[in-house]
């Protein structure tokens, strides 16, 4: 089994870094907080010393008091309903894709040698080239912001899956095979267990992507979403309201990070208990 | 030459601490060759950590040549355990052993000559372009070996440097480290957990106890300087000094501490 | 070597058939959107002539390098010294976190606020804004997780703070650094096309949404298919420097697999 790591030779194990010298758990939480605490003094008083003009940013209590009222208006709820449908939607079609065309071109060695070259082609086109033609063709609708969430983040997914389904030990695929295991079977029972920590990866690769991607499309397209607001705040001089709205975007990213690491090492987690097992 | 006296190591954190090392005092003389065994968990690498100024210590001194030990002191080589880790793996065989000479300061010319003795005296010489990832467990071990040398110290340490090779790999790097001893004179310092290993390479082996650690007994090893894997293994004193050995380790495992020492 | 047609054929295979079938499909369309090939391949050499590509392209490409550079020094620099101090290191996690997860193309609102958005300056920050993250928290893991034992090494031999710093810390993150710059890169292609889309201007970008926005079609197409070009160049480019820096570290994972 080549997949299995072979951790024997005890130079692998690491011993156990040298750890906290003290205060105990709670140390590192507490410094996080203190220097978010930080940031936040400075961009409170940098405006107030007169530092930086106010009107380019003000103050981080004012930024606040904008966000509260952001947050008691219709217009800010719908527009994160639009942001997070379109990049949960974006997000579910590459994984559909990319999971579909992974396994279907990793299983078949004649597939996998003939798309390699053309993968490596397309992938590093950046997704923004598109933004004329989506506009041309679809304006300022959400479609836009569609195409190019998927077109962004179906190249994780898809080159994630791939290194997955080529990573299945050829032995197990071959015993399954003399079992006269069927195709899906082996998919099932083969395949997937042994691509899915690369699915995971890949899937938390491309929700960062998708997040980016929607919001671009709404900025710079127009499509409805928080994007778009960020955009007539800014352009109508709402500096505090600007400021809030990509606050409140840098924090749908913290979240979607987070929830995807924690899928991540959930799915993992499990992935190697079984694969002990074995 | 090395004076450990009544070193003391208490590792603190998360609210509780632990006592790894309790008064450990000896005395290496210039020259010597001293082998350190223990249960498992008896701080055999704490010690050798205090003792290469890579860890502090909670109590007591290390000094070398009367001059206490507080970071990496020079004129010391260490060989670690981890071959693999220990080495750079972006630096081939050559440039491993000759990075430390370029820190000492040495001229190329200078820096050439050493390296190649080096790798000469542990059979490398061919390998002095390979990267250290592209040879066995036992090469990257002779290379780090060869660094250690290279570096002409006064005191060589050994991490229980075999405890990852296998048994015939192992054989014969204990001679060659044996060689080396007698051709250079320097004093080694030879952590291990193998009883054998400390009686055929040792003067002396210090069997240290349980954690917290102290000297269980300081056993003199009769054997002549010149020894060979099936000579020296099968004679009496050897196994005779070898069972003893064996008997005090056993001891320490059961918990069991000199008569003199809490 | 008897194979290397065969590779040749696999490799080159897949996009000729791909191109011939665009060019077939396309060859009598009549759709606004997708005009035939024959034609974008046509307006290609009228369009991208040498003043588009002095006062375009290479501006872009220039803001680029300078932009991508300027994250590349400062996201190293300050990841080394981030991932070196513990103390340090807990402080600004979470405060790091959050600019990472900030999508980087909304810097460029907040900076249009401080300077406008015209000059080369705003443009310049924002790729050196996007671009620093993903190096500065990649250096970060680098550094924390470099090997002890290589760190011990190191102290024990009495390496000098420098070549501590260069020879070991900053070697042994390098494949880690690399991927950072990686993803860098990416983003740093994106802000620079969309840059030039607010307050259109001179520029790559800026040249493919006027031909966008006076429905030069096929025009536009040979905009699309440059920037592909070049993003398939730079990431060329980009794989060619890690080849040569990073071949022990490939090395180095083939022997670990390979045990």
């Amino acid at each position: 089994m080549t997949t299995v790591s072979t951790v024997t030779e005890p130079t692998l194990d690491r011993p156990a870094r040298t750890r906290a010298p003290a205060g105990g758990r709670w140390r590192e939480p507490l410094l996080g907080l203190l220097g978010l605490a930080i940031v936040v003094a400075v961009v409170e008083a940098l405006p107030r010393l007169g530092v930086v003009n106010g009107r380019f940013l003000p103050p981080f209590s004012t930024m606040a008091r904008a966000l509260g009222s952001e947050l008691a208006t219709a217009n800010f709820w719908t527009a994160l309903g639009q942001t997070l449908g379109g990049w949960a939607a974006g997000l579910a079609l590459a994984m559909i894709a990319g999971l579909v065309v992974g396994v279907i071109v990793g299983s078949v060695p004649f597939l996998r040698a003939v798309t390699a070259s053309t993968v490596e082609f397309l992938r590093p086109i950046p997704s923004v080239a598109l933004i004329p033609l989506v506009v041309l063709m679809y304006g300022s609708r959400p479609q836009s912001a569609l195409v190019l969430v998927v077109y962004a983040s179906f190249w994780q997914v898809l080159v994630q899956v791939l290194y997955g389904v080529a990573d299945v030990d050829p032995v197990v695929r071959d015993t399954a095979r003399s079992y006269r295991f069927s195709r899906w079977s082996i998919v099932r029972t083969v395949v997937w267990p042994t691509a899915l920590p690369y699915v995971v990866t890949g899937f938390r690769l491309a929700a960062a992507v998708a997040l980016i991607l929607e919001i671009t499309a709404e900025l710079i397209i127009g499509v409805p979403g928080l994007g778009r607001s960020i955009g007539v705040a800014q352009s109508s001089g709402a500096v505090a309201q600007t400021y809030a709205l990509v606050i409140v975007v840098g924090l749908i990213g913290v979240a979607v990070n987070a929830s995807a690491r924690a899928v991540e090492r959930r799915v993992l987690r499990w992935h190697t208990s079984v694969r002990r097992d074995l | 030459m090395l004076d450990v006296d009544g070193l003391t190591k208490t590792y603190d954190g998360h609210g509780r601490s632990v006592e790894a090392i309790r008064d450990l005092t000896f005395h290496v003389g210039d020259g010597e060759f001293v082998c350190v065994v223990g249960p498992s968990g008896a701080g055999k690498t704490t010690l050798l950590r205090c003792i290469a100024g890579l860890l502090d210590n909670s109590g007591g001194t290390v000094t070398l040549d009367g001059t206490p030990v507080t970071g990496p002191p020079a004129g010391m080589a260490v060989v670690f355990q981890e071959y693999g880790r220990s080495l750079f793996p972006w630096l081939t065989v050559r440039r491993n052993v000759e990075m430390p000479l370029k820190e000492k300061g040495l001229g190329r010319a200078e820096r050439a000559a050493k390296v190649d003795a080096a790798l000469a005296s542990v059979g490398l010489r061919d390998s002095a372009g390979a990267h250290p990832w592209q040879l066995s467990g036992g090469m990257q071990q002779r290379v780090a070996i060869a660094r250690a040398v290279a570096y002409e110290p006064r005191v060589l340490l050994m991490d229980e440097p075999f405890a990852a090779v296998d048994a015939q790999t192992r054989a014969e790097l204990e001679d060659l480290v044996r060689r080396l001893w007698r051709e250079l004179g320097i004093t080694v310092l030879f952590v291990t957990h193998d009883i054998d290993e400390s009686v055929y390479l040792g003067q002396r082996v210090l069997v240290l106890s349980n954690r917290p650690t102290v000297v269980l007994e300081d056993v003199p090893v009769p054997l002549p300087d010149n020894r060979d894997q099936l000579e020296t293994r099968s004679s009496t004193s050897f196994t005779e000094t070898r069972n003893h050995v064996y008997e005090l380790v056993q001891t320490a495992k059961r918990g069991g501490r000199p008569a003199h020492a809490g | 070597m008897t194979d290397l047609p065969r590779r040749v054929l696999a490799a080159l295979g897949l996009p000729i058939v791909l191109v011939a079938l665009w060019w077939v499909l396309s060859a009598h369309s009549s759709s606004f959107f997708w005009p035939p090939l024959s034609e974008i391949v046509a307006a290609f050499p009228r369009t991208w002539t040498a003043d588009p590509i002095m006062h375009d392209v290479l501006p872009s490409l220039a803001r680029l390098a300078i932009g991508y550079l300027i994250a590349l020094v400062a996201g190293v620099a300050l990841g080394t010294a981030i991932g070196s101090f513990r103390t340090l290191r807990a402080l600004c996690e979470p405060t790091l976190e959050f600019f990472r997860a900030v999508p980087p193309p909304v810097l460029i609102p907040v900076i249009a606020l401080f300077a406008g958005y015209t000059g080369w300056t705003a443009k310049v920050i924002t790729i050196a804004l996007g671009c620093v993250w993903p190096i500065l928290l990649n250096t970060v893991e680098g550094v924390r997780s470099l090997d002890e034992v290589l760190r011990d090494t190191a102290r024990s031999y009495r390496f000098g703070r420098t070549s501590t710093l260069l020879q070991v810390v900053l070697r042994g993150s390098s494949p880690r650094i690399a991927a950072g710059a990686r993803q860098a890169l990416s983003i740093g292609v994106i802000l620079m096309v969309i840059s030039e889309l607010f307050g259109a201007n001179r520029g790559l970008g800026a040249a493919i949404v006027q031909f966008q926005r006076s429905f030069a079609v096929p025009q536009m197409w040979t905009g699309i298919i440059l920037l592909g070009l070049i993003g398939v160049a730079l990431s060329g480019l980009f794989r060619l420097v890690e080849h040569q820096t990073l071949a022990w570290y490939r090395g180095l994972r083939q022997a670990e697999r390979g045990a």
